[in-house]
């Protein structure tokens, strides 16, 4: 009877490490959007290369990804290569939310590590971001043939990320 | 090249702590000195490695060298060259790097200073600080590698440090609190080394002693240097927000001093050793346990979107081994040890084991509040924010208990104190504090406050008893030197406590906080002082903008100080942050905080945050005389023979 006093301390830290694993078992990389199921926030901005300025209606007809990038943002250019082989996925338009950059840097930066971007929206002030709920870059939407957002990756999406969350989530959304 | 030589170091280090961790130890079993011997030079060539390593990534980030992500996250090519050096810690990699290097430096320490210790236990304790090495050596180089290049695109300048932690008070913080966290392993080396070994007694508890208060002074100078960051950085004025970092720091601490109580228990009179090795087991745990929480961003989600999920499932496993191993080890050797000492009821041995098990049980409460949101959202259950009322709440009823046993604790005397003698002293002294807490805040502010009477009457209690137990000891001032140095630092320690704890009453209860339009030429008054706001110029730093205003304080029609609070706009980071301005004295802090500018701008009217706080310095100085009092107890004569042996050997 005495020795069970002894292994008390040992019990206590069972219970607790066992909280900590439920604990890391959430994915921290999905934070509830309070968008998702809804429509894109209307918003007419410039593009970042040409005059013709960019509205919500270009997420209309087709299944896309908005994929939140900027210079400053180191993870971003890992992250570069990736989007790069998807581009190529048939029924997939990506768009570019370029934020918080400088526009002469994001438009070299475009030049020099090449181009999967239909269109890069370019939001100086991160007006945008902020209505989309933005935490950082990168971030990456996922929105359907309707326009309306269906999913939100926080942080680079890596080819794991691509293979068994998002192309799964593409497909199911072209059948929709 | 260099990032690569310091990836090679890093691996020659592992291979130097799995040797250090399996030879020394398997040596003691099988009686081969050779292979005891060994573990000294194996901690000093440890040391060496991780120093160059270190080394090689400040230069990294002396040198801007971008091609390391880790220097293109957390440093610009425009920042002051001592934050760069700075920004080694700044984050993840970086600060468990430090975390190593510290532990080895811990290690080389005990392996210089423990000549006259057996050479069986001197194996044995830096075996196994040899293996906590391994596991943060495999941490660091599986998931946290400080030194992974960016290649082939680099960018060409940095993200720039988190403009927060650009501050002197971070510049030691860090340092300082992991110095106390990693500390706190040679006194777990020790528990464990005596565990297995089977030899709890008086002897270890001498030789914890010296190391467990080194580690307490440097975890007690980092906690506060990170309070008074957060007082003076963050703005708002507050000094402890009881936030789950805070905690995390905070849990070791109380543990930490309970041991420290407990390891003199033992050491005087070979008492309380099952309790003392599971107080040392579980203050170091807790140090793990505080890393993990903050670095594995379980507690925050806000922060947990740059963290990886594989690092925190490491870390759990890596806890799970060296917490449990060491909890199994204790349950399973710990019933061998037997105490044959008989004290009465009324003793200073079951007034420390009281205070003990209360300071336990406030790092309990801590805990649970900690990990409450944890263990809610587990359960599936509705998710709770526990802030400060709860703490305060469990908090100051034990806190206050504590304060009422560390007052009578000085008078009492080991194994049995007369009763009749105590009770009569100690009601003069309740007397005495009561009276004047009553009467001194009245004098000052006319008004009666429960709290300031409480808080001010317990500490006068542990001040006059604390100072009465000398006296009695004494008897007159020549006398006094023959106090020895152990019972000066427990003096200075306890009136360090009563001093902060008159600090944390008088800041909370009497802080005067305005938050104010300003014109400029307008003055407002706060306490007994106007402030009048003179205007605003812009100001240009190395890597920041902003406005510096000016505001000139005035008491009784006469010119105090002048205050130039700032604002920064740190350009890369596009953060904006407050850069508060203080005039400080022994007896009150006046606070100014700039806001933002108002609409219309050209009048120039500015938002602003404005603070009387009195004897808030009172908190930290306290603090500091605890430190000392844990230096003064570290030179006492019994551990001067670390001098003494270290003269012999230089010679």
């Amino acid at each position: 009877m005495k020795r069970i006093k002894y292994f008390l301390p040992l019990l206590i830290f069972i219970a607790i490490a066992l909280f900590f694993w439920k604990g890391l078992q959430k994915d921290p990389h999905e934070i509830p959007s309070a968008l998702i199921g809804k429509p894109v926030p209307a918003f007419n901005y410039p593009a970042l290369t040409g005059n013709q300025p960019l509205t919500n209606k270009i997420f209309i007809g087709k299944v896309s990804l908005l994929n939140v990038w900027a210079t400053w943002c180191p993870t971003c250019y890992a992250e570069h290569a990736v989007l790069l082989d998807i581009m190529r996925t048939p029924n997939l338009v990506i768009y570019g939310l370029n934020y918080k950059d400088d526009r002469t840097k994001a438009e070299d930066w475009i030049k020099e590590n090449g181009n999967p971007y239909q269109a890069v929206i370019y939001d100086a002030k991160g007006t945008l971001a902020m209505d989309l709920g933005v935490y950082g870059a990168p971030e990456t939407f996922v929105i359907d043939k309707k326009g309306i957002i269906r999913y939100k990756h926080i942080g680079a999406v890596s080819p794991n990320v691509w293979e068994t969350k998002l192309k799964p989530l593409l497909e199911k959304l072209n059948h929709e | 090249m260099l990032p690569e030589f310091a990836n090679y170091l890093l691996q020659l280090t592992l291979s130097l702590a799995l040797v250090l961790s399996i030879c020394p130890l398997t040596g003691t079993f099988l009686g081969k000195h050779k292979w005891m011997q060994f573990a000294r030079s194996l901690a000093y060539a440890q040391c060496l490695c991780l120093c160059l390593a270190y080394l090689l990534l400040a230069y990294a980030f002396l040198s801007n060298d971008f091609s390391v992500m880790y220097v293109a996250t957390n440093s610009n090519s425009q920042l002051p060259w001592y934050y760069r050096l700075c920004a080694v810690w700044g984050a993840h990699e970086g600060s468990l790097l430090l975390w190593v290097f510290l532990l080895s430096i811990w290690t080389a320490a005990v392996a210089r200073f423990s000549r006259h210790l057996p050479l069986a236990m001197v194996a044995r304790v830096l075996s196994v600080l040899g293996m906590i090495s391994v596991g943060f050596l495999l941490f660091i180089i599986i998931t946290s590698n400080p030194f992974l290049r960016l290649l082939p695109d680099f960018p060409l300048d940095g993200r720039d440090l988190n403009p927060l932690l650009q501050d002197p008070g971070l510049i030691i913080h860090p340092p300082m609190l992991y110095l106390g966290y990693v500390g706190f392993s040679v006194a777990f080396a020790f528990a464990i080394a005596a565990l297995i070994g089977g030899r709890l007694d008086a002897a270890w508890a001498r030789w914890s002693k010296p190391w467990t208060l080194a580690a307490w002074c440097f975890l007690t100078l980092g906690i506060i240097l990170g309070s008074w960051w957060a007082y003076r950085q963050l703005g708002w004025g507050g000094w402890w927000f009881w936030d789950p970092v805070e905690n995390a720091s905070f849990l070791p601490w109380l543990v930490g001093t309970a041991l420290i109580h407990s390891l003199v228990m033992t050491e005087k009179r070979n008492a309380f050793k099952a309790w003392t090795a599971l107080l040392a087991i579980l203050t170091f745990s807790l140090s793990l346990v505080g890393t993990f929480l903050v670095r594995s961003g379980i507690l925050i989600s806000v922060h947990a979107f740059a963290v990886d999920p594989s690092r925190g499932v490491f870390m759990l496993i890596f806890l799970v081994i060296v917490i449990g191993a060491s909890l199994t080890l204790y349950a399973w050797r710990v019933n061998k040890v037997k105490t044959h000492i008989q004290f009465s009821f009324f003793s200073r041995e079951n007034l420390l084991l009281a205070n003990n098990m209360l300071l336990t049980a406030a790092m309990l409460v801590v805990l649970l509040g900690t990990l409450y949101p944890l263990f809610m959202d587990a359960l599936g259950l509705e998710k709770i924010s526990v802030g400060p009322p709860y703490f305060n709440l469990v908090f100051i009823p034990l806190m206050s208990i504590i304060l009422c046993f560390m007052g009578v604790v000085p008078l009492s005397q080991w194994h049995h104190t007369s009763r009749h003698l105590v009770t009569k002293k100690l009601s003069i002294m309740l007397g005495f504090s009561l009276l004047i807490a009553f009467i001194l805040p009245w004098m000052i502010t006319h008004v009666f406050n429960p709290w300031v009477f409480l808080g001010m009457s317990l500490a006068l209690w542990v001040v006059a008893v604390t100072l009465q137990s000398i006296f009695r000891k004494t008897k007159n001032f020549i006398a006094l030197k023959k106090l020895n140095m152990s019972q000066w630092g427990m003096v200075t320690a306890h009136i360090g406590v009563a001093l902060c704890v008159i600090g944390v009453v008088l800041t909370s209860e009497n802080s005067i906080q305005r938050e104010i339009r300003l014109s400029p030429g307008e003055t407002t008054t706060v306490g007994d002082y106007q402030f009048r706001f003179v205007g605003v110029q812009d100001l240009t730093g190395p890597n920041y903008t902003g406005a510096k205003g000016k505001v000139v304080v005035e008491k009784d029609m006469k010119e105090i100080s002048t205050l130039q609070p700032e604002v920064r706009f740190y350009t890369v980071q596009k953060m904006a942050l407050p850069k508060t301005a203080i005039d400080a004295n022994l007896f009150r802090d006046l606070y100014v905080a700039l806001g933002e500018p108002l609409e219309p701008f050209e009048k120039g009217d500015w938002s602003m945050r404005i603070y009387y706080k009195p004897f808030v310095r009172w908190i930290w100085g306290g603090a500091l005389l605890m430190i000392f009092g844990g230096v003064l107890a570290l030179l006492d004569r019994r551990y001067r023979h670390y001098l003494g042996r270290l003269k012999q050997v230089t010679k």
